[in-house]
């Protein structure tokens, strides 16, 4: 809960002095690698982070995109790892309440949820059972209550979150462009801490997150109250439409100490607080504890004297209280006060500016050999094998999931969740399509090829919806930076993934570092979530009902690539081989090629080849549209391999497209002009899902039968087993 | 006509609502905050989904104590139509302008999906132009949907033909899959299932046709032509 000593040094030779209890607190907690992220932020400087939709503002903790006609979506992601592995149910809640207030400083009101959520071997590990139902509860009544709408997300399971939990939530924003907060301070304005009290809540919270799990420190864990976040959001976007708020920041990690200080140092201010001002839900605390505590439902408001009277009418609407807590001054400090006490008394550049770290990084020994190839028998049928992975917690449905979220809420859903990336519709006429995707395990064979996996993943969704890619979030949790294998494995996944956004000019719009994700038992593997949001201008690829006799075609080659796929680590429990790589070439081509298809109504339904292979993503063809399909696997295009390897691969850049017997003609015709690798590989029709080679039957399965038990298994799992 | 759209601490369906009664079905309607009255000259009141008072002691409890609760009474009185939504429905049964009361889902969990309701009663202002057992795809989103009365109660609903939606198949435990009741005057209406989420062809998945009629049957009682 405080500074290293070099860092105490440091201070001391800044300010000339020793710091009071209450600095040492405030500087403590800003410095920490939560609020700081000394250790990532002059590498993230490589990311692309403007293009022409991108608006910057000063002081936004999210992402803004223009999306025409005068609208805006803003953009968010985080995490809240470390709460969610003490307390499942609140941290995930409260991690949700943090991503939206993020998306309500701008003055947008949040539209969507999504959460990425991982946890150890739940079919082993009865504490990874009770997280992972615990966390889907805690963002389950939060969402809802909130009437935010959660479309989307992704769950897995992997031996290496034992005793932890990964809980990212993204949000998106929307609204017009004309109210969003230009954040501004001026002579005389007051500083208004509005929401829940403060109370002894998610003390020392940011420190807590900055270093690896070793304890339970329940109170570093912050507690939910949704319904006061509602009245938030809509005390604070009536304050917006009447123009009430010159600068705004939501209270998360750090508490106080950050907003005062970030909020000072980006509008280039001082602010003079008194602690005793702020309402307090104990009589007792601390001037420190009211400082650094992370009591959630807090936003600070930069407002006149004037506009003030009207944001207490507001808030007296809607019941939640609000405090002048202090001052805008023109010295560029933090002077915190206790009554006429002078507690703290500091330059805001100071307590906001870390000293950045460059840390040494080395290619971690294990990378040297993990991509050796490993041969495994031939079986006779893998029927039991397709079987095994459908009801397997990876990728068995999320149904038990995301029908606990509230996903219709707000009218705006036109694709809902459980396919490829969900759709909203704007108020423009345009549809967002968005998804969140991650894959530690190919990330922990090739961090590099990993990351750019996940992203160009994350962009196939959604192309399969008819959206081009225009903006990129990045969640970067990887364990403890001063372990120099496991920093070379995050510098190499951000140069990946810079890579891949400057080529396909998706910029970055917005992100979140999450260090030390690790416990006694050792690091998690690297874990980079990317979320990618497109736009459609005209109208969303809906899926048709798939019926008898429609064709399959697949789009992209299938590599000898079983590196980190669920068939090696699932099926034969082994982790290594070769990790997929995306070739740079072939996914631009296939992406437009997609979009060109899509553009002219070509296909009934687009779908992503990706975890479990083509054998998986055939199958959930089948099973959502109850129709059965033949497949031969001699007719997959890519390299030449067993059996095993074209049905399980997870080679990226690849789509399934049903086609219309009658369009067959029209999608070749365009996909050789544009210099495809494609092929049409089998017939809808039927009860059962089968492939064959040359003829010769390899898997058969019963499309009824399969769907139940996919629909089934993680809930028989969760709730039954 | 002029609807009112009453607004409570927590309401989050009340912007729906609103945008369904506007911009789909062209009425006027008027947003009215908790804690005042009602004006007189409202033909409809609609009570939306949400999480009043964040669900706090028991769905709906706290927001059956709101002032604006007495002229919803009152316009009950008066046979104005009133249509409560999910929590909107909740607050009814709480307030106890409708029989029953809405327990926790059998599956003990918050529940999104579509299903399908069967209409049971078409006499009232907001079922008027179904057919009987005619069938609604609509989407369900609530933890404490399961209808729930004493047999002498559902006896007495199913004799004075207060039963106005039934599950097609048993979703959440209610009894006698009931989804949505009148009182015995028929012109209040409380329905867990979401309308305002069904009406729009774009957000529906299966078919808005059916949806649309609960507000067409209240635009024909009112005499309104759309």
């Amino acid at each position: 809960m405080s500074l290293e000593s070099q860092e105490l040094d440091e201070l001391k030779s800044k300010i000339g002095r020793d710091p009071t209890s209450t600095e040492l607190q405030i500087v403590a907690a800003e410095w920490s690698e939560h609020c700081s992220y000394k250790s990532s932020k002059r590498h993230l400087k490589m990311l692309p982070m403007t293009g022409p939709l991108v608006i910057t503002e000063k002081g936004y903790d999210s992402g803004v995109l223009d999306v025409g006609d005068g609208y805006v979506v803003t953009a968010h992601i985080e995490s809240h790892n470390h709460p969610s592995a003490v307390e499942p149910y609140g941290g995930a809640a409260t991690g949700v309440g943090g991503v939206i207030r993020d998306i309500l400083s701008t003055g947008t009101r949040p539209i969507a949820l999504f959460d990425g959520l991982r946890f150890g071997d739940i079919e082993k590990d009865k504490q990874a059972k009770w997280l992972f139902k615990n966390a889907v509860r805690g963002i389950s009544a939060y969402g809802n209550c909130l009437g935010i709408p959660t479309i989307g997300g992704e769950v897995e399971f992997d031996e290496c979150y034992k005793n932890y939990a990964l809980v990212d939530v993204a949000a998106v924003g929307f609204g017009k462009k004309e109210n969003l907060i230009k954040n501004h301070a001026q002579k005389g304005d007051v500083v208004v801490l509005l929401g829940g009290a403060t109370g002894r809540d998610g003390i020392g919270g940011s420190q807590f997150a900055s270093d690896s799990l070793e304890s339970e420190d329940r109170s570093a864990i912050q507690i939910p109250d949704p319904f006061i976040e509602k009245l938030i959001i809509e005390a604070i976007l009536e304050a917006r439409n009447q123009k009430l708020i010159h600068a705004m920041k939501d209270l998360g990690g750090g508490g106080l100490s950050c907003a005062v200080s970030e909020t000072a140092d980006s509008l280039g201010i001082g602010i003079e607080m008194d602690v005793t001002k702020v309402h307090t839900r104990e009589s007792d605390m601390h001037p420190d504890e009211i400082m650094i505590s992370e009591s959630q439902e807090r936003m600070l408001i930069v407002t006149n004297l004037e506009k003030l009277e009207k944001l207490k009418i507001i808030c007296e609407k809607f019941n939640i209280q609000c405090s002048v807590i202090g001052h805008v001054t023109f010295d560029s400090l933090m002077h915190v006060k206790n009554g006429e006490n002078t507690i703290a008394k500091i330059s805001t550049d100071i307590v906001t500016n870390a000293t950045l770290l460059d840390l040494p990084s080395k290619k971690p020994a294990y990378l040297e050999t993990i991509e050796n190839e490993k041969e495994f028998p031939l079986l006779d049928n893998y029927s039991e094998t397709l079987s095994k992975l459908l009801s397997s917690p990876n990728i068995a449905s999320k149904i038990w999931v995301y029908g606990q979220y509230d996903h219709e809420v707000g009218i705006r859903t036109v694709v809902k969740p459980g396919v490829d990336a969900s759709v909203l519709r704007l108020d423009n006429g345009k549809f967002l399509s968005v998804k969140i995707d991650g894959n530690p395990k190919h990330c922990y064979i090739n961090p590099r090829e990993g990351a750019i996996g996940c992203f160009e993943e994350a962009c196939r969704n959604v192309v399969c919806t008819g959206a081009k890619p225009i903006g990129m979030l990045d969640h970067l949790q990887f364990g403890n930076p001063k372990d120099t294998e496991i920093f070379w494995t995050f510098l190499e996944s951000l140069k990946g993934l810079t890579d891949f956004a400057k080529d396909f000019e998706i910029p970055c719009i917005g992100g979140k570092v999450s260090l030390y994700n690790e416990t006694p038992l050792g690091s998690i593997k690297p874990t980079p979530v990317i979320g990618v949001l497109g736009l459609i201008d005209d109208t969303p690829m809906i899926s048709q009902k798939i019926s008898e006799n429609d064709c399959l075609v697949i789009l992209g080659d299938t590599k000898n690539e079983l590196g980190g796929s669920e068939y090696f680590e699932y099926i034969h429990k082994f982790i290594g081989g070769k990790c997929p790589v995306v070739n740079f070439v072939d996914s631009k081509k296939n992406m437009t090629s997609v979009l060109e298809i899509i553009q002219n109504k070509l296909a009934k339904s687009v779908h992503d080849c990706s975890k479990g292979g083509l054998a998986v993503a055939v199958s959930e063809l089948c099973m959502t549209n109850n129709v059965g399909c033949s497949v031969s696997l001699d007719k997959v295009p890519g390299e030449s391999l067993s059996i095993d390897k074209i049905l399980f691969s997870e080679s990226h850049s690849r789509y399934l497209l049903t086609i219309d017997k009658n369009k067959l003609d029209n999608v070749t015709t365009t996909l050789e002009k544009n210099n495809v690798s494609f092929e049409i590989i089998g017939n809808f029709g039927g009860n059962s899902i089968s492939f064959s080679n040359d003829s010769k039957p390899v898997i058969d399965l019963l499309v009824d039968k399969t769907q139940k038990t996919w629909l089934s298994s993680l809930e028989e799992l969760v709730m039954h087993a | 006509m002029k609807v009112g759209v009453v607004v409570f601490p927590g309401s989050n369906c009340d912007r729906d609502m609103f945008h369904v009664l506007t911009d789909v079905f062209h009425l006027d309607a008027q947003y009215y905050w908790h804690d005042k009255g009602l004006p007189e000259n409202i033909d409809a009141v609609i009570l939306p989904g949400g999480f009043s008072y964040g669900d706090r002691l028991r769905a709906g409890v706290i927001a059956a104590h709101s002032p604006v609760i007495k002229d919803v009474q009152k316009m009950s009185e008066k046979g104005i139509p009133i249509l409560g939504v999910c929590n909107g429905f909740q607050i009814l049964v709480e307030s106890g302008l409708l029989p029953g009361v809405l327990l926790k889902n059998d599956s003990l969990n918050f529940m999104c999906e579509w299903t399908d309701l069967v209409v049971e009663n078409n006499k009232t202002p907001f079922t008027n132009q179904f057919e009987l057992n005619q069938k609604i795809p609509i989407p369900i989103a609530n933890g404490e949907g399961k209808y729930f009365a004493d047999d002498e109660t559902l006896k007495s609903l199913q004799k004075n033909n207060q039963i106005v939606f039934r599950y097609s198949d048993v979703v959440n435990g209610s009894s006698n899959r009931i989804a949505g009741v009148c009182n015995e005057d028929g012109n209040v209406v409380g329905m867990m299932p979401h309308p305002e989420r069904a009406v729009e062809s774009e957000i529906n998945p299966v078919d808005n046709k059916p949806s649309s009629l609960i507000f067409e049957s209240l635009l024909e009682k009112m005499g309104v032509k759309n």
